[in-house]
């Protein structure tokens, strides 16, 4: 930093609160548009679920009875080729993209059969946009799986989408960051948003932190689990929650498996990483033995050989959950100038929100294609229950790790 | 190369010694001594990554750094900085990742 007289640098058009994937996708895209953006990083205190994450880019069977949601994150998936061969020529960071589709196993004939209504519902939903699948029993998983590793006796099938694919998330969130920061974003660290406060006229927003407050002319929120306490200052429901996730991680081997499992995927740095429980136990992102140990002997049910490696690692995390599982893309009508976003996909959703969202933001309005993750559905009505179409979601929607 | 300060004193007489093989040649060095100190007075480098071929020697000694990487008779993937040296053991240097099945690439 310059002292002395230097003329002050062009104040910043965004102020972005929150320094994991979201944050940094969105910064990272506006930027890309010439935009002046400033990132408010709690720093590494932060639960920051981008650090646990599992790495999968995702597809499956997300967003069953939500067209529009399975379209959107097949969209980010089908973008993600172009993201990461961008983030290696912006910060010579490979996120190490392996996209060979995705298998999601069944372990008894009823399962599978539910499986495949599952995936025939989705592709009755998508209509003209389509939707690939194939249900493979047990002889075809075998052929499908060459020389590969031998299947649990429990396996029936397994579900295959071309769509799916996984990353290094940690180096995601890297080549993110120095993406941004190479294109001029500021990086605030170590210090947490206490407040956002929409300034009287509606001329912008004070951003206020232990170090001082900021103005901005537009706020995003992309606070992760801390979108629930802020998002309600610009006038925002952003119910969000925390749902644990562990993942074990075992020593590294040769190349054994060619497709990420919904729950096991080869890193290609040659360890196994083995996933991952879905646990309501609010903040708390501690391991624990039971759940480690119901992880382990899934994993070995679908692949035995995985008995005879050695776990080197294990970690939990707090994934962002919303009631019905969507994503939340919101503009605040009462405190323009304020946007929310909040997702449990960080990884699978970076391209959209690196490419539509930022442009979204950018451009002042979220087009019909977000309007399914309006935060609306989130408000009371006057009876004083839920939005109608917020409860159908509810059924209808199962959320995945990713 | 590497020594015992307690060889230097003397001392290591009243300790009982065990000689262990690296890929085949012998090392006697007190029972309880890592199997990575038998690396570093053979001057031996541990393995060679699987990533990009380099090679690792025992560096942390604290089962941190996990550079340290050997078979120990039969089991590959051992750091041998965490594992007390004992008569007879079979101790072989890695190239590259072992195999998923339990097999040694070596």
């Amino acid at each position: 930093m310059s002292l002395g007289k230097a003329a002050p640098a062009p104040a910043p058009e965004f102020a972005i609160v929150g320094g994991g994937l979201v944050g940094w996708s969105i910064a990272y895209g506006l930027v890309r548009q010439g935009r002046r953006v400033v990132v408010h990083d709690e720093g590494d205190t932060a639960l920051r679920a981008a650090r646990g994450n599992f790495g999968h880019v995702w597809v499956q069977d997300k967003g069953a009875g939500v067209p529009e949601y399975h379209r959107l994150t097949r969209e980010s998936a089908l973008q993600w080729g172009d993201l990461a061969l961008g983030l290696r020529e912006a910060s010579g960071i490979d996120a190490s993209l392996q996209q060979p589709g995705g298998l999601s196993f069944c372990f008894d004939d009823a399962a599978f059969e539910a499986r495949a209504c599952l995936m025939r519902r989705i592709q009755a939903e998508a209509g003209d946009f389509g939707f690939e699948f194939e249900m493979l029993d047990r002889a075809a998983l075998e052929r499908r799986l060459p020389g590969g590793p031998a299947l649990g006796p429990k396996v029936v099938g397994a579900s295959y989408t071309p769509y799916d694919g996984h990353v290094n998330p940690l180096r995601l969130l890297r080549a993110l960051y120095e993406s941004a920061i190479a294109l001029g974003a500021t990086h605030r660290f170590g210090a947490p948003v206490e407040a956002v406060d929409p300034v009287v006229g509606g001329d912008g927003f004070e951003v206020r932190t232990a170090w001082g407050t900021a103005w901005t002319p537009q706020v995003v929120l992309a606070a992760g689990l801390g979108n629930a306490r802020l998002a309600p200052m610009v006038g925002i429901d952003c119910p969000v929650r925390p749902v644990r996730g562990q993942v074990l991680v075992t020593e590294k081997v040769q190349p054994v498996l060619p497709f990420p499992t919904a729950d096991i995927r080869q890193t290609d740095e040659g360890g196994l990483l083995l996933g991952s429980s879905q646990e309501e136990v609010g903040l708390d992102d501690r391991v624990t033995i039971g759940n480690a140990g119901a992880i382990a002997r899934r994993a070995v049910d679908t692949f035995p050989f995985i008995e005879g490696l050695r776990i080197v690692r294990s970690w939990a995390a707090l994934r962002v959950m919303t009631p019905d599982g969507l994503p939340v893309y919101e503009a605040s009508t009462t405190h323009p100038g304020a946007w929310v976003v909040s997702c449990h996909s960080g990884v699978t959703l970076a391209a959209v929100h690196v490419h539509g969202v930022a442009a979204a933001i950018a451009g002042g309005r979220l087009p019909p294609a977000y309007v399914h993750c309006s935060a609306r559905r989130f408000a009371t009505d006057a009876s004083g229950g839920s939005a109608a179409s917020s409860v159908a979601r509810k059924e209808a929607h199962v959320p995945q790790p990713a | 190369m590497f020594r015992s300060l307690r060889e230097d004193e003397g001392t290591d007489v009243r300790i009982a010694q065990v000689t262990l093989s690296v890929d085949g040649e012998a090392c006697t060095l007190p029972a309880g001594a890592p199997v990575a100190s038998a690396l570093l007075r053979l001057g031996s480098i541990a393995r060679l990554t699987g990533l990009s071929g380099s090679p690792r020697a025992p560096y942390c000694m604290m089962g941190v750094c996990f550079e340290c990487l050997v078979e120990i008779d039969g089991v590959p993937n051992q750091q041998a900085c965490m594992v007390a040296a004992a008569d007879g053991m079979v101790v072989r240097r890695q190239d590259g990742h072992r195999a998923a099945s339990g097999v040694s690439s070596r």
